[in-house]
């Protein structure tokens, strides 16, 4: 049992201009082991600077606030070392790395979270049920990654990773963006998979209520302008599906 | 990154705009096409260089010194051949070879190399002969020594062959190469520069593309203290494909120099440069020249050129110049692409954020920025080998002015 502490994070962004401006005004979240949140705002409330601070990404300075997991300073970690204990980030646009094929990627990645090279065969094996599963070609392994790869396929790539990976936590951001209801399934169930294997928290970043009909949300937080404006159960998500942002924006 | 991406779209184009549209690099920009830079057999046409010529500005003239000598005492550099029995090994004079029939000298270094030496070497693979092994050629040269070298490649009507030509050993070197590809064959060319950290190279290598035939020219350059290696592409008939490709690898102090000219005067050819280079240390330079001239009889070509550099540490220096004239309008596509940078941060985030330390996650961005072309050489063992050079350059990049690059 994990728990991963977020206390009123302060987060600033340098703009080209050279000025610096604040995003996350005070961000608190607590998320356990095996509990699903859902964080949910209109677009530019700062869903992703959330998510990329957390993970340590160097174009995001905290100013102020803490991220903890089981007491240990996250924020005090290289982005390497987050991962390696036991954070995962699902990208809203995962990155192309060209020459670097999956299955290299994911033996590199896999070595490096685990201390140790993965046994051969069991890997070989855990890797092709994985994508199986996603319902992923197996020429896909042998593909440059993120090169050339459809929205979909980026997507579940990157939940490719989250089940081999096993995290602790995972922040899946606007996972659900680009895909086609069918893509959402498989995406999803490969979520579900997680969680039941693995029993991660998860932080599940969206914009749509849509994949919050395939995974299933213990908490919502709704989140405007750099912070938690509302909290509550599935039902807060089931209130936005029907009157939108609107009331919160106004408010805001 | 700051990079330079243009695409000249055929119907947007017209001859008269398109040579200073395509001019780059700032400073010397020649007026006269690239078609007009003489070539010839005779040293004397060739004054020795002084730096202000436009094709000798970025070259290191220090270095090269030795290479513009013309007073015939050059040695000949030791050539060891491994070949497949069709294949035929001859050594003679340049009359005996047939040297020259699709080489004349472009520079003062290669026309010094021509008139230094009179042993030439000819490989030649039969027509319609497809080897099932590579042609091997290694090159040494010796320390204190400046050597020359003519290398014909010939190839027959539809054969099929891969030629490894191997640069080892120190000293300084003109190493002149001619490649006759006949109608339909396909032929791949590597020049790997795996020279000692004092050699000085200069290479004039012609190829002369048969109709309908494939060629690709593979450059390698990891050793040396300077190099310099010329690529001239021409057509002989329509229906050609030529591709350059090249890596490098810029140390502290380290000159290396890729010069492209590919001529299109023969219809319906396709040409594709592509180099990529990594530099890391103090002095680190390498330059890039790519001309493409489409004449105005060449018809249906299709041309596209690249050249792409990872600077790894402050005090290296990428030079980079994509020179495109076209003097039709009646062409396929034609473009042209430059870019120079550091390391991609956003690349290096996404691998770090899966647990790969930053070290680890350079090593795999610059294995896969030079897999691409690497992996193409054809033979397993020479890039596995071309690969473990790279990332032992690599791991000598000092962290520290790695990282400051982040800031
Ligand atoms: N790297 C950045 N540089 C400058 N501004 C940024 C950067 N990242 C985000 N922002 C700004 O921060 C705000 C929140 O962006 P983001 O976190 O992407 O929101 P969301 O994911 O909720 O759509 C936006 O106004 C956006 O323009
Ligand atoms: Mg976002």
């Amino acid at each position: 049992m994990s728990t991963l502490e977020i206390r009123d994070l302060h987060v600033t962004v340098d703009e080209a201009d050279g000025s610096t401006k604040e995003i996350l005004r005070g961000v608190d979240l607590t998320i356990a082991s095996g509990e699903v949140h859902a964080v949910m705002g209109p677009n530019g409330s700062g869903k992703s600077t959330l998510a990329y601070s957390i993970a340590g990404h160097p174009k995001y300075t905290v100013t102020g606030g803490s991220v903890t997991l089981d007491g240990e300073d996250v924020l005090a970690m290289s982005v390497d070392e987050r991962a390696r204990a036991g954070m995962f980030l699902a990208m809203q646009y995962p990155v192309e790395v060209p020459g670097v094929t999956v299955s290299n990627f994911l033996r590199t990645a896999k070595t490096a979270i685990d201390g140790e090279a993965p046994k051969l065969r069991t890997w070989v094996k855990d890797v092709k049920q994985a994508m199986d599963d996603l319902k992923m070609d197996p020429s896909f392994a042998e593909r440059n990654v993120n090169e050339h790869f459809s929205g979909g396929e980026k997507k579940r790539h990157e939940i490719l990773q989250m089940e081999l990976l096993k995290p602790k936590f995972a922040i899946l951001d606007e996972t659900d963006s680009g895909l086609d209801v069918d893509a959402l399934k498989v995406v999803s169930e490969g979520v579900n998979r997680a969680l039941a294997n693995v029993n991660p928290g998860v932080l599940l970043i969206t914009h749509y209520t849509r994949i919050l009909r395939y995974i299933k949300p213990q908490f919502v937080h709704v989140f405007v302008d750099g912070r938690v404006a509302e909290q509550g159960g599935p039902e807060l998500a089931d209130a936005l599906e029907e009157s939108g942002y609107d009331r919160f924006l106004a408010r805001a | 990154m700051t990079a330079v991406d243009e695409t000249t779209d055929p119907t947007t184009t017209t001859p008269a705009n398109t040579a200073r549209a395509h001019s780059h690099g700032g400073g010397i920009v020649p007026d006269a096409s690239r078609a007009e830079r003489p070539t010839s057999y005779d040293v004397a046409d060739f004054a020795v260089p002084t730096g202000r010529e436009e094709e000798w500005k970025f070259s290191p003239l220090r270095e090269f010194a030795p290479l513009f000598e013309a007073d015939g005492a050059g040695a000949v550099a030791a050539v060891e051949v491994d070949a497949p029995a069709q294949v035929e090994h001859r050594t003679g004079t340049r009359e005996e070879v047939g040297a020259g029939r699709a080489f004349v000298p472009g520079d003062r270094a290669a026309a010094a190399g021509w008139a230094a030496t009179d042993v030439a070497h000819l490989l030649r693979v039969p027509a319609e002969a497809e080897l099932d092994a590579p042609v091997l050629v290694t090159v040494r040269g010796q320390a204190g020594r400046t050597t020359a070298g003519h290398l014909v490649i010939e190839a027959g009507h539809h054969a099929k062959a891969l030629v490894v030509v191997s640069h080892v050993g120190s000293g300084a070197h003109r190493g002149n190469v001619e490649v006759r590809v006949g109608d339909g064959a396909d032929v791949t060319v590597v020049t790997l520069q795996e020279w000692d950290a004092d050699a000085v190279h200069a290479g004039q290598h012609d190829v002369r593309v048969g109709r309908d035939a494939h060629v690709r020219h593979i450059a390698v350059s990891l050793g040396g203290k300077a190099v310099r290696l010329s690529t001239n592409v021409s057509y002989a008939g329509p229906g050609g494909d030529a591709q350059a490709l090249g890596v490098y690898f810029a140390d502290a102090g380290q000159h290396l120099e890729h010069r492209q000219f590919v001529d299109h005067e023969a219809t319906s050819c396709r040409s594709y440069v592509e180099y990529k280079g990594a530099l890391q240390g103090q002095g680190a330079h390498a330059v890039w020249i790519g001309d493409v001239l489409i004449r105005a009889a060449a018809e249906g070509t299709e041309t596209y050129e690249l050249n792409r550099n990872l600077v790894l540490t402050d005090g290296a220096r990428a030079d980079s110049v994509p020179n495109l004239e076209i003097e039709t309008g009646e062409i396929v596509g034609a473009g042209h692409a430059s870019a120079t940078g550091r390391f991609d941060d956003e690349q290096l985030f996404y691998l770090q954020a899966r647990g790969i330390p930053a070290e680890e996650a350079r090593r795999l961005v610059v294995r896969g920025f030079f897999a691409g072309i690497v992996d193409r050489i054809g033979i397993p063992e020479i890039s596995q080998r071309l690969m473990t050079t790279i990332e032992t350059e690599l791991a000598a990049t000092p962290l520290a002015a790695a990282s400051a690059e982040e800031n």
